[in-house]
């Protein structure tokens, strides 16, 4: 498979922010909150904050691998009646709004019972990039897999600080789009810490791959995300959003805090001389 | 029929693998490295076996139960696991992770617990064995469970009351999970049933198939031959599948689980995971599961606690599927009936888990006629069920009971 298609439409988008010399922002927000119209207000603030790539969690009853403020959230959409539908319902309406590219979050057994074909299809249809699945490795997602190459979706799976080198090879070969590194040992959530195990983990991914890396870190400000812009090819900030619709700041909160990373992201323009 | 399953990533058929995380697929792979390692090592199986017998009470007893196989129309063995150490089969479970723990050299062990069985049993084991104990418990349950939680913090545990989603035992597991992936480098997750991510369910049903071991090797002593039906309960599954275990290869032996059925599969509140016959993925393996169009988890309803879980152990539905077992729920109220025929007729009081699968015996013993012989595993005793067998029986003055 060629590096073009491998790229896929986040990869793209990630490295035409590598070549003006910094990371990409990938921002994340779950899908139906604070409800359904208001959860698309805060996602197109988002765009305009300065994302270079967006991510929609798809709300779910059991969310093993997320911290207190995207449990709240889910909690609180699923509480309001909000449906999967609705998740391709606020993609429709992102990319109609939108060419940055729209990728859903998403445990796996809401895909699964929606019938993994039939959600490639479904969402390839109302525009949507790709998925990122936290609890699939690729061992398990052979149908997914296919069904994202038929549609040509991304495909985007995580590497962690406990992976070994032959489960990244093997990982980041099934990937599209880029390679999710979650560079704390833990679940999502703002840490005040940088987490030393960010840099070799990213260099241990690139030493397999030439698609982009982001990382997931708990990043919450515009310094974190420099820091981290140094060293890895996308900074993907998720709970710091949540927090601030969960504080009642609405979509200017979320608006503010993403230019402020969007900032963040800018500010080291020697660190893209390694990309 | 194959009794070498899983396969080298945790499948039965289509059911099992393993869904999780990234972070924790290279833990998996080391805690299942060690657990085939021990147990292939004689001094770790003739350890554990030691501790078994010696702590724990085990092997348990088969007891030829005459006053209710008279009831029953058909010969009623009871595997007596009631009587182990800590009052259930959960013990040997907690006992074999607590020494595998030891054995990598991880100085501390979480767990999840719904009404409190598992947490003790864990707890108890940490004790003996010297680990640091966390037990994860759902607030709704340390509420109705609190002498449970009296009990595991006497042997030393932390208790600690999960207030997410539903605030029970589904939760607790999600929060025992959230733990394990930010401590697993020196934890072990204690899980209490033979479900989860590869190796869990197949580690578990090795721990517990002492059962099934025993009873066989008992039932051919007793009878000179096999029973011709084994019958336990099913909520995650595994005091069935240790039961099941040694007699899966024995196709003339009829194997039953016997479902929590709630107030009526019919009413759809029950924990009928199987007879409800939808597939999914929840803590980490593929098997049947209780959901919604949405692939929302659903509460399960059973008013045994142990039993209240909206999935099921994947080998379970392996042995759905391949109908090497059958599947079948029992009421609220006809387990609660067994509960009561079990404590007249011989005394023995058993927990409501298990009076499901008396339950489920009497109506087997109606289809397979008075020649039958049917073991059931009597995987724990009913102390722990008197409040609620108080309240449905009416038993404290001035409550109005069902008789």
């Amino acid at each position: 498979m060629s590096e073009v298609v491998a790229l896929g439409k986040a990869g793209t988008a990630i490295r035409k922010a590598n070549a003006e010399g910094r990371a990409g922002l990938v921002g994340y927000l779950p899908a139906g909150y604070p409800s359904y119209d208001g959860g698309i207000d805060a996602i197109k603030a988002l765009v305009d904050g300065g994302c270079d790539v967006l991510e929609i969690g798809l709300p779910y009853s059991d969310p093993v691998m997320d911290g207190p403020a995207i449990q709240r959230a889910a909690e609180a959409a699923l509480a309001g009646g909000f449906r999967v539908k609705d998740v391709l319902r606020t993609v429709e309406a992102v990319t109609a709004y939108t060419d940055v590219p729209v990728l859903v979050m998403t445990y796996w057994n809401p895909i699964e019972r929606y019938g993994v074909d039939r959600w490639a299809t479904d969402f390839a249809g109302v525009g949507g990039a790709g998925l990122i699945t936290p609890d699939l490795i690729p061992e398990e997602g052979a149908e997914w897999i296919a069904a994202a190459d038929k549609n040509e979706l991304d495909k985007v799976f995580l590497v962690a600080p406990s992976s070994t080198d032959a489960r990244i090879r093997s990982t980041t070969a099934a990937c599209r789009g880029f390679v999710y590194a979650t560079a704390v040992m833990g679940v999502t959530g703002v840490r005040s810490a940088a987490s030393d195990l960010a840099a070799p983990l990213v260099a241990r991914t690139k030493a397999t791959t030439e698609l982009p890396v982001g990382v997931g870190i708990g990043v919450s400000n515009a310094d974190q995300a420099a820091a981290l812009a140094a060293f890895t090819d996308a900074v993907i900030v998720g709970s710091a959003l949540v927090k601030q619709l969960l504080d009642g700041a609405g979509p200017a909160g979320v608006r503010s805090l993403t230019e402020s990373l969007a900032e963040g992201v800018r500010r080291e323009p020697s660190a893209a001389a390694g990309r | 029929m194959s009794n070498t399953l899983p396969d080298q990533l945790g499948h039965f058929g289509r059911f099992g693998g393993r869904f999780m995380p990234e972070a924790l697929i290279a833990p998996l792979d080391e805690l299942t490295q060690a657990w085939q390692s021990a147990m292939a090592d004689p001094v770790f199986t003739g350890e554990f076996d030691r501790m078994l017998r010696e702590w724990a009470g085990v092997p348990s007893l088969l007891y030829d139960a005459t006053r209710l196989s008279e009831v029953a129309g058909a010969r009623i063995l009871l595997k007596r696991e009631d009587l182990n150490h800590t009052g259930a089969h959960k013990v040997r479970n907690a006992l074999g992770q607590a020494l595998l723990t030891k054995r990598m050299g991880k100085p501390r062990v979480i767990a999840e617990t719904g009404a409190g069985q598992h947490g003790v049993a864990t707890a108890t084991a940490c004790a003996y064995l010297d680990l640091e104990c966390v037990v994860y418990m759902g607030e709704v349950d340390t509420e109705r469970q609190s002498l449970n939680v009296a009990r595991m913090k006497l042997l030393g545990a932390e208790v600690i009351p999960v207030t997410s989603g539903s605030r029970t035992l589904k939760d607790a597991i999600n929060e025992a999970l959230r733990d394990w992936v930010a401590s697993v480098d020196k934890t072990h997750y204690l899980l209490g049933t033979a479900a989860g991510a590869h190796p869990f369910p197949a580690m578990v049903r090795d721990f517990v198939r002492g059962i099934g071991d025993e009873a066989r090797a008992q039932s051919l002593e007793l009878l000179g031959k096999l029973p011709d039906a084994a019958v336990a309960a099913v909520g995650g599954g595994s005091n069935a599948i240790g039961l099941f275990a040694a007699f899966i290869p024995d196709e003339d032996v009829k194997l039953y689980g016997i479902e929590p059925g709630g107030d009526g599969f019919e009413t759809g509140r029950h924990a009928a995971t199987i007879t409800a016959g939808q597939v999914g993925v929840l803590h980490g393996a593929r098997s049947f599961l209780l959901q919604d169009e949405d692939g929302q988890t659903i509460e399960s309803h059973s008013i045994s606690a142990g039993l209240d879980y909206p999935g099921v152990g994947p080998e379970h539905s392996w042995l759905a599927e391949t109908k090497r077992a059958t599947y079948r729920p029992v009421t609220d109220a006809d387990a609660m009936e067994s509960f009561k025929l079990l404590a007249k007729t011989e005394g023995i009081i058993p927990a409501i888990e298990s009076a499901h699968a008396v339950a489920g015996a009497l109506e087997i013993a109606k289809e397979l006629g008075p020649d039958a012989t049917i073991l059931v595993n009597l995987s724990g005793r009913g102390d722990k069920d008197m409040d609620t067998a108080s309240t449905w029986f009416g038993l404290i003055d001035g409550e109005a009971g069902r008789e």
